[in-house]
């Protein structure tokens, strides 16, 4: 049995908090973390109560030995409760789940952009490092609405990650949206590729920037998901693949996808 | 040893549990998760004679207890089930049932004669309480004659047994229950979603890209369980009780209000070997009260004392 599917028990080893409403969770789970590949994610239990009764997906942030750190932001019932847990309590994981970003072939020695928006930063911190272990050339763009929607700033300077930022409201770095910054720093340094993980709006940004600039990109989508592992159809994107556009589910054949296959306006 | 098999008449389970139709893929997704053997049973996605893509997202809305979806019975068609996915379903020693939709009375009679006289199927469940496909949530299981000539038509079509899954969303279950035994139907399984909806109170908008959807979830055990107990006594064929079960208790719960057996949906999606853990819990609550026999516990409501 592929340990995907198995229900493993992890216990958090470490808590952290960025911030008004960020939250970083370090999880005990071997077999996980020995399996994921970035942009893959897990489901966690956020209660074994019946209310909230769906797990909730969490990208994998980071991993460490045998331990997976997962970044969320608190924004509903589900990662108001996981953001009370402590060090020591276990929570209920399935993972990884999904395909993520393709590191395999081409990404050796090569210039590759990073752009998250918001909590959207979460995977694209364990793709830096797996990025960084094969002498790839990394800069991330990292924005949000004000400085407190991006929290993991000093994390990535402490780490020497090259980083550039925006905000909205120009409490820190570049005041505008993160493609903008992206959009007027990519021509000094072009990348060869783009990874990018955030809200649908700025995906679709990064998507035309892609394709008028003829860079290829991969998106990391977020959605509402039902089960994580491709049994109840909930969570579909309009993919386009030989020119036949389907509803593809973001859980199993995502939530990774390259961005000229999405298909934004329908 | 406990014995926990069940006899449906036509059908014998090695025990009640069953899992939901549109919760299970084609049963094959999930045997990572689980020995597909140890289930009583497996009802696979519902399957039109043609493939479909279903309906535009968002699909799914979490309420309190209870998840809403607006799937809309996306699928890859009777003939591409046939090559792929049945023969990969030959040779398992638990119930395989095939659960059919149609448009239309033709189209479902076209799903059931042309999957027919296959051994690998145990049974069909007759799809005609999907609130997702037509417009308003409508659908054959809120009219006794629509149940009634559907039911007919598709008996007349083939010689697998059929098992009529009906619509909670309707006045009175036990006349809609009665029309589907009258149309000649070899079982009834209920309930199917709840028709409902959600709105987001900022934005205004329904949270589905549907506007309405189903319930399914804790939320709906109550009721679904007294609509169980209400179909049980207005029939003479076997009924197989789901809405909202969780544990082992649930399903208990749902065979002393008179189910035969029970189906087992929204859990899947929580934990994949929901099913397991339900039949483990079920034994034990037979081994903790005395009970050597599931059977004995199915329609045992004491109402005299």
């Amino acid at each position: 049995m592929l340990s995907m599917l198995k229900n493993h028990t992890g216990k958090i080893t470490r808590k952290e908090i960025w911030g008004d409403d960020y939250f970083l969770l370090s999880l005990e789970a071997p077999d996980i973390s020995r399996e994921s590949q970035p942009g893959q994610f897990v489901m966690v239990r956020t209660s074994t109560d019946p209310y909230p009764l769906l797990r909730r997906p969490f990208s994998i942030h980071g991993r460490n030995g045998s331990h997976i750190d997962i970044f969320f932001q608190k924004t509903g019932i589900g990662t108001s409760l996981l953001s009370q847990k402590q060090k020591g309590d276990p929570l209920e994981i399935l993972g990884p789940l999904g395909n993520g970003f393709l590191l395999e072939d081409g990404t050796e020695s090569k210039k590759v952009s990073l752009i998250g928006g918001g909590r959207g930063i979460a995977p694209l911190y364990f793709l830096a490092q797996e990025l960084n272990k094969n002498q790839s050339k990394v800069r991330i763009f990292y924005g949000g609405r004000s400085s407190k929607d991006i929290p993991l700033l000093s994390k990535f300077k402490k780490e020497n990650i090259e980083t550039l930022c925006s905000t909205e409201d120009g409490s820190t770095g570049f005041q505008g949206l993160v493609t903008e910054l992206f959009e007027q720093e990519m021509n000094s340094e072009p990348p060869s590729l783009i990874c990018a993980c955030g809200p649908d709006g700025m995906l679709k940004k990064v998507s035309q920037i892609s394709e008028k600039n003829h860079i290829p990109a991969e998106l990391s989508l977020e959605s509402i998901m039902g089960c994580g592992f491709g049994a109840c159809w909930g969570c579909v994107k309009k993919i386009k693949k030989e020119n036949i556009k389907q509803w593809q589910k973001i859980c199993e054949e995502g939530p990774v996808f390259w961005a000229h296959e999405i298909v934004w306006d329908e | 040893m406990i014995d926990v098999s069940v006899d449906l008449g036509f059908l014998k389970l090695h025990n009640p549990v069953i899992a939901a139709s549109g919760t299970f893929g084609y049963g094959l997704e999930f045997s990572q998760a689980l020995d597909l053997n140890r289930l009583g049973g497996f009802v696979v996605k519902g399957l039109y004679f043609s493939p479909r893509q279903g309906n535009p997202p968002p699909r799914l809305a979490e309420t309190s207890c209870g998840l809403i979806n607006s799937i809309g019975l996306p699928g890859i068609g009777v003939k591409q089930f046939s090559h792929e996915i049945l023969p990969k379903l030959t040779g398992l020693q638990t119930a395989v049932i095939i659960n059919i939709c149609g448009e239309n009375r033709e189209e479902y009679a076209s799903v059931a004669d042309y999957l027919d006289k296959h051994e690998e199927i145990s049974a069909y469940e007759l799809n005609i309480s999907c609130p997702n496909v037509k417009k308003g949530g409508i659908c054959p299981a809120q009219n006794p004659e629509d149940t009634y000539e559907t039911v007919k038509l598709v008996k007349n079509s083939c010689s697998t047994p059929v098992i009529t899954k009906l619509s909670p969303n309707v006045t009175d279950i036990s006349e809609i229950a009665l029309s589907a035994q009258e149309g000649g139907s070899d079982a009834l399984s209920l309930v199917n979603t709840f028709l409902a909806m959600d709105i987001d109170a900022v934005t205004r908008k329904p949270k589905l890209g549907n506007i309405m959807g189903g319930l399914s979830g804790p939320a709906i055990k109550p009721i679904a369980l007294r609509m169980v107990y209400q179909a049980v006594r207005a029939v003479k064929i076997p009924v197989i009780g789901m809405g909202g079960i969780q544990t082992g208790r649930d399903a208990v719960e749902y065979l002393i209000a008179g189910a035969r057996a029970v189906q087992v949906g929204t859990a899947n999606f929580i934990s994949p070997d929901a099913t397991l853990q339900i039949i483990d819990e079920i034994n034990a609550f037979c081994e903790d009260n005395h009970i050597k026999k599931v059977e004995d516990l199915i329609r045992t409501l004491d109402i005299d004392s």
